[in-house]
Order: structure tokens, then sequence, then C-alpha cells
């Protein structure tokens, strides 16, 4: 195993092994949108609507549900590309915005995107791309080319045939190595890999997560691995987070989560999954209608109205979140035996 | 009429002239489509269904692209075919859904509109008529409130609404084809079901065939009759659909098959096949896949393999295949 003789020195750990790398407390982020017509209504849309979830050191948290649900927008607030309307974020100890500046966290913190283009500046050759991020944060650019060049090995491209080449220049499993690489420059301890491998074809995918893995390990980081394919994330992720509306509907150790989902929303996303087998298909689709819009969200629970179970609480009241044990909790009236819904102590 | 196959494609063969040189985007394919039948075309980006899709319609810009071989459509010869009878048999005969339903519709007119005038472009029907055709059409693709979403505009529609919506259009006219380039691969998981499950069903309810373009083994295995896989312009192995997913012969679909990450996989290194697929301006002058193969010899640098049929009706083109099927 080859170190990279690095230009910026890994962010030393602060708290210790047991203390979460990140905390999130309340996050929100409501935009404003414009109604149609001249009298038109101001609303917002409630995209990420009260999040809390811890992410413990050198673990993976998987972020699964719908288009829509929130996802991308809490990758946005935890990397401040946005400012949240409300919440708290502690890294590794240090509250976000006081103790820890934006900048510093950005350096901890790095986030690599599907659209392979979308953080590659197109007219420059890859070399310049790796090496500004490290030159910004003060690196002599002699040492910062030299870091790009480790790196690209460290991804498993030759350096030679790639650091003089333009984005459009290579394919798209190429491209997201070059984003891995990019994000790996500032040595984060956190990288938020937003749907990064599900652009990518299925031989090429299986490539880039299988780096992923490796460098996890060489480079002991702590992955957010947001995606809308559930094996993938079983495959890779310690932990998993199911979102719907803005909201977290149910969190905890993959494995359990998988084996045993208990809010009816993981059920139905479960159940949705494509057969292999064409000799078993599906017979059911496991939900009617299309995921309502997150501007005039439901009242009580926001998943109400596709819910197979829902009772007359569960418009209204927002069910709080019962915690299960073993890290597994789930925000559903059913779970939770105080909470009125007949049918709780069957199903919870 | 009954013996004239529905759909019989030979030798195909699409490539584009481009600035960086000619792209063989479909190199020879033979497949057949029998009536009531669901063919999936499975493969990866770049590997050329949809536009082996596109010529079934004759739909490939005609300047610049070089077309080769036959499609014949209940026994007639598609490209001999003088455009004005192309234009009769598309959307009568064969339908086309896309991904992307904005591309179906015509954004400033209603929906009920909309499928009401294909009607009326085909068949010597009253308006009338056409309208309640249009309303039975959407309360049979499962619309809620079909009467209303009559009047409704595309852009007034969710993604799923909107892709029930297309499937209508496209069996205004009761095709005997519907070709299906990717029609869920934009949707939610929880409404690709709901979709992949109402076409399941109008096809069995209309006795239509369907070829299905997808780069998703679930897509597949959820609706296929039979799969061909499909790789830098070739179909490289056909069969069943439980033939070919379960076991699959050509080293790529097994490759594909085995890079496709499931639970049982977990903790576990994958198997992913090494390198990517060719420049398709420059295919080796072998087997296009044979920089990437595990069982690569001599032979499959030199010239493109030969199909091997196998008495199960399945067929294979690599050189160990057939060098398994004779021995
Ligand atoms: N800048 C913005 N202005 C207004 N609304 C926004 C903005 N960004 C996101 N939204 C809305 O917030 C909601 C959540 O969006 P987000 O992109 O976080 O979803 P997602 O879970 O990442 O979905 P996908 O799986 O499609 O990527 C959506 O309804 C979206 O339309
Ligand atoms: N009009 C065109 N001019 C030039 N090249 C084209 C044209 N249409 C398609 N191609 C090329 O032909 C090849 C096959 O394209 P095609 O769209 O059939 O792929 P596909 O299998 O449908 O992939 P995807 O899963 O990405 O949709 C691609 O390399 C594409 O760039
Ligand atoms: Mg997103
Ligand atoms: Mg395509």
């Amino acid at each position: 195993m080859t170190m990279v003789p690095h230009a910026l020195p890994p962010v030393p750990d602060v708290g210790g092994p047991a203390q979460p790398l990140l905390k999130v407390d309340g996050l929100t982020k409501h935009f404003p949108v414009r109604g149609t017509g001249f009298f038109a209504p101001k609303l917002v849309a409630r995209a990420v609507d009260g999040v809390s979830f811890s992410i413990a050191k050198g673990e993976t948290l998987g972020v699964v549900g719908e288009s829509g649900c929130g996802k991308s927008t809490t990758a946005r607030l935890l990397m401040r590309l946005i400012e949240p309307d409300a919440g708290e974020m502690v890294f590794d100890g240090e509250l976000v915005g006081e103790e820890l500046g934006i900048r510093d966290l950005r350096r901890r913190m790095q986030m690599v995107f599907q659209d392979s283009y979308a953080s590659l500046n197109p007219r420059l050759i890859i070399a310049d791309s790796l090496a500004f991020a490290p030159t910004v944060h003060g690196i002599p650019h002699a040492e910062a080319m030299a870091a790009a060049a480790e790196l690209l090995e460290q991804v498993g491209l030759d350096p030679k045939a790639v650091l003089g080449r333009y984005p459009h220049q290579l394919s798209g499993g190429q491209r997201q190595r070059i984003n891995i690489a990019r994000a790996l420059a500032l040595r984060p301890r956190l990288v938020i890999l937003d749907e990064a491998v599900s652009a990518l074809d299925k031989s090429v995918e299986a490539q880039v997560l299988n780096l992923l893995v490796d460098l996890k390990r060489r480079f002991d980081l702590t992955y957010v691995f947001i995606s809308h394919d559930l094996n993938v994330v079983h495959y890779i992720a310690d932990r998993a987070m199911v979102m719907y509306l803005g909201k977290v509907v149910e969190i905890g150790p993959v494995d359990r989560i998988y084996a045993d989902p208990r809010h009816p929303y993981t059920r139905a996303l479960f159940a949705a999954r494509l057969s292999s087998d064409p000799e078993r298909r599906s017979v059911a689709a496991a939900l009617e209608g299309d995921p309502p819009n997150p501007i005039n969200p439901p009242s009580g629970c926001r998943f109400r109205t596709r819910c197979p179970l829902a009772g007359e609480i569960c418009a209204a009241h927002e069910p709080v979140v019962t915690d299960l044990g073993e890290g597994h909790s789930v925000a559903c009236h059913l779970a939770d035996p105080a909470s009125g819904h007949s049918e709780a102590s069957r199903h919870g | 009429m009954a013996d004239t196959p529905l759909l019989s494609v030979s030798g195909l063969s699409v490539a584009f002239d481009t600035p960086r040189g000619t792209a063989k985007a479909v190199n020879g394919i033979d497949f057949g489509l029998d009536r009531g039948e669901i063919l999936c075309l499975l493969g990866e980006s770049g590997s050329g269904k949809s536009v082996t899709l596109r010529a079934l319609m004759r739909l490939l810009p005609e300047r610049r692209s070089k077309i080769g071989g036959r499609v014949t459509i209940e026994g007639e010869d598609l490209y001999a075919l003088p455009e004005r009878r192309v234009e009769d048999l598309r959307g009568k005969t064969v339908s086309m859904v896309f991904q992307d339903p904005m591309l179906a519709f015509d954004p400033v007119y209603t929906i009920g509109r909309q499928i009401a005038e294909t009607i009326l472009r085909h068949e010597a029907v009253s308006r009338a008529e056409a309208d309640r055709r249009a309303l039975e059409l959407l309360e049979k693709v499962q619309i809620p409130s079909a009467r209303r979403r009559l009047d409704a505009y595309p852009h007034e529609m969710s993604g799923g609404m909107r892709q029930r919506a297309m499937i209508a259009l496209a069996l205004a006219c009761n095709p005997s084809i519907l070709l299906a380039d990717e029609p869920t691969t934009a949707l939610d998981a929880t409404v690709q079901m709901q979709v992949l499950l109402l076409l399941r069903r109008l096809q069995a309810e209309t006795g239509m065939a369907v070829i299905m373009v997808t780069h998703d083994i679930g897509v597949a295995a959820e609706t296929a009759d039979r799969v061909a896989v499909m790789y830098a312009g070739r179909i490289v192995e056909q069969g069943t659909a439980a033939q070919v997913l379960k076991t699959p012969r050509h080293p790529y679909s097994v490759g594909l098959f085995a890079s496709t990450v499931h639970a049982g996989l977990k903790h576990q290194r994958l198997d992913a096949i090494p390198g990517a697929p060719p420049d398709l301006t420059a295919l080796p002058a072998g087997c296009a896949f044979a920089p990437r193969c595990p069982r690569r010899e001599a032979a499959c640098e030199v010239a493109p393999p030969p199909v091997t049929a196998t008495a199960d009706g399945r067929s294979v083109v690599c050189v160990s295949a057939a060098a398994l099927a004779r021995s």
C-alpha cells in the first residue's frame, strides 16, 4: 500500500472513536416557491423538515427514499451549500458555524454528485481540476500537482493517460473516479456520495463500489451514501435512513431494517423492488398513487394518504420517534403503544 | 396472414456519420417477434437499444445514417415502403412509448384532445366517438378521475400519471406492436412497479406484442417472455427470459449479472467486469467484448464470432460457446 505524500495532513480526530463524527438536530429547509396565476399565494416546499440523525466515525450511512423526499437537500445542508432555516450540526464535537467555521467544515466534508460532469470545469484539464481546491487552501501548485497524480493512482487511473485530458474526453466511469479523487484531495473525514454510482452502467458501477470500499479503509473515511437503489445501499451501508417527504421515517442498522422494516412506507418501498427471477414475478403493487408534493404535505403523518394502515390518529398527530432498541427507530403511530392507533399493539 | 411473422429483423445494421468518424451503433442483428410476445432488449448505455427501436419505426435521420439489413412488419418490407405508408403504420400497427413522456405530448394541447386526434388521424370515426374512446383509454390505464384528466395539460400531471397517459396515447389505435424504450426508468420505485404491472396487464388483455428496451435486469425479469442481450450493437445472446437470466451463457451476460449488486453479496468484493465498452467508431475486428473477456482466446480477436443456436432454442454469439456446442 502506497501512502500519499499528501500536501495537506489529515484532520486530526478530536473527540475519540465514541463521539459521533456528525450529529444533526432538527435540520430544516423550506424553499419559497411561486404558485401559478396573478394572485398566486406564496407557498413553501418543506423539502427537509426537522431531520435529526448522527453518524458514527468510520460508518457508512445509507439514505433512501423516493424522488423529492429531500435526500439531496439534506446533503447540501450538511455541506452548507445552502443555509438551513433551523437546526444544529455538530462535527466531531464542534458546533458548526460557531466553533467550526464553514471553510474548515468543507475541508472535513466533501461531496460527489450523480452527474459526473457537474463538478468538473469543462474548460480545465483534469490536472488543474484536481489541484484547484488544494491550491485555494494554500498548498503550493507543484505540490498540489504531485498529489493529484498520486490520487489518480489511488482511484485506479493512469495519471499519464488522464492528467492532460478534458472531462469530455473520458468515459462516465473515469469521470466519476476523478470526482472521487477530487473529493479526496483535501483529505476529508466525511464524504457524501449523492447518487454517485447511479448513472454508471452496472459493470462499471461494481468497479466504483469496490473502489469506494477500498478508499474508505485506506483513508479512514466515513460515508453518507445516498441512493435510490436499495440493493446497493444494502451492500455498502452499515446503517440506513429512510426518508419520506422531508422527514426521516425510519433509521437503523441495515441488516435489521432490511430483515424487518417497521414503517409501512419502508415495507412498501422494499416490496417495490423488482424480482430478478422471471419465474417469481411481482403480482401486486405495494402502493397506489404517486408521492405527494412537499408544498402542501398531509397533516399528521405525511405518509397517511398512501398508507394501507392509516387510522384517525394519523391525520391528527405527527408520530413521535419510537426507539425499537439496537439503534433502530421509527416514526409511526403503529410502533408507539401510547399513540392511540387502534392497531398499535398488533403491528408495533 | 396468421403464418406471416409479425416482425422480423435480419442483418440490421445502423451506422452514423459523426465528426469523429463512422459510429457503428448496430452491427447486424437478427430477431423475430411473435404475436402476443414480450421481448426485452437488455443492454448497457450505448449498446444500441434505442437506435434499434427507432430503426423499427423508420425514425432514424436518413441522411446522416446508413441502414442495412431488412425489417419486415406483417410481411411488408419497411424500408421499401413509401413514406406515406410508413406514417400510416406508425401509431396504428406499431407505436412507441418513451422514457420521457414530454417527448410524446405537445405541451399546448390537452391530453384528451391529443389522444382523440391520434384516433381521428388513423380511423374514420366521428369526433364524439374519438372523444369517447379517449376517455375509455384513460380509464384503461387507471388514471384516477379520468373524465377530469381529459382536460388536463401534460405539465399538470405527475410523472407517473403522464407515463400512463402516454401509454394510453400509444394504445389509441390498438397497435399490434408496442415499442417501449425504458418506460419506467425515470419513475420512482413504487410507481415503476405500478406501471410495469399495468403494461403486463394491458399486453395480456389486448394480445399485442411488446419490445421493451431496458438496462435493468429486474425490468426484464418482471416482463419478458424472451430476452436479447445487446453489447456494442450486437445481440450477444437470446433465449427465453428464464434461460438468459437464470443461466446466462455469453461471458458478457455472465459478467453483467455477476456485477449486479444484490443482498447476498454484502461484505464480498464485487465481480466487476474490467474496462469499459468499446468506442463505436473504432470497433475491434473480432468480438467487441474480447478486450474485457475472461475467456478470450486467439480466435476471438480475428473475426466476429459465429452465432451458435442450441437445441433448446437459444442462441449465443461467442467462440467458446460454439466450441462447447460442437463437443
Ligand atoms: N432550490 C429549490 N427551490 C425550490 N424547491 C426545491 C429546491 N431544491 C429542492 N426543492 C424541492 O425540495 C424537494 C426535495 O428535493 P431534493 O432534491 O432534496 O430531493 P431528492 O430526495 O434528492 O430527490 P431525487 O431522488 O429526485 O434526487 C423537492 O420537492 C424539490 O422540488
Ligand atoms: N443520431 C445519432 N448520431 C450519431 N450517433 C448516434 C445517434 N443516435 C445514437 N447514436 C450513437 O449510437 C450508439 C447507440 O445509441 P443508443 O441510443 O441506441 O444506445 P442505448 O443502448 O439506447 O443506450 P442508453 O441505455 O444510454 O439509452 C451510441 O453510441 C450513440 O451515441
Ligand atoms: Mg437528489
Ligand atoms: Mg436508449
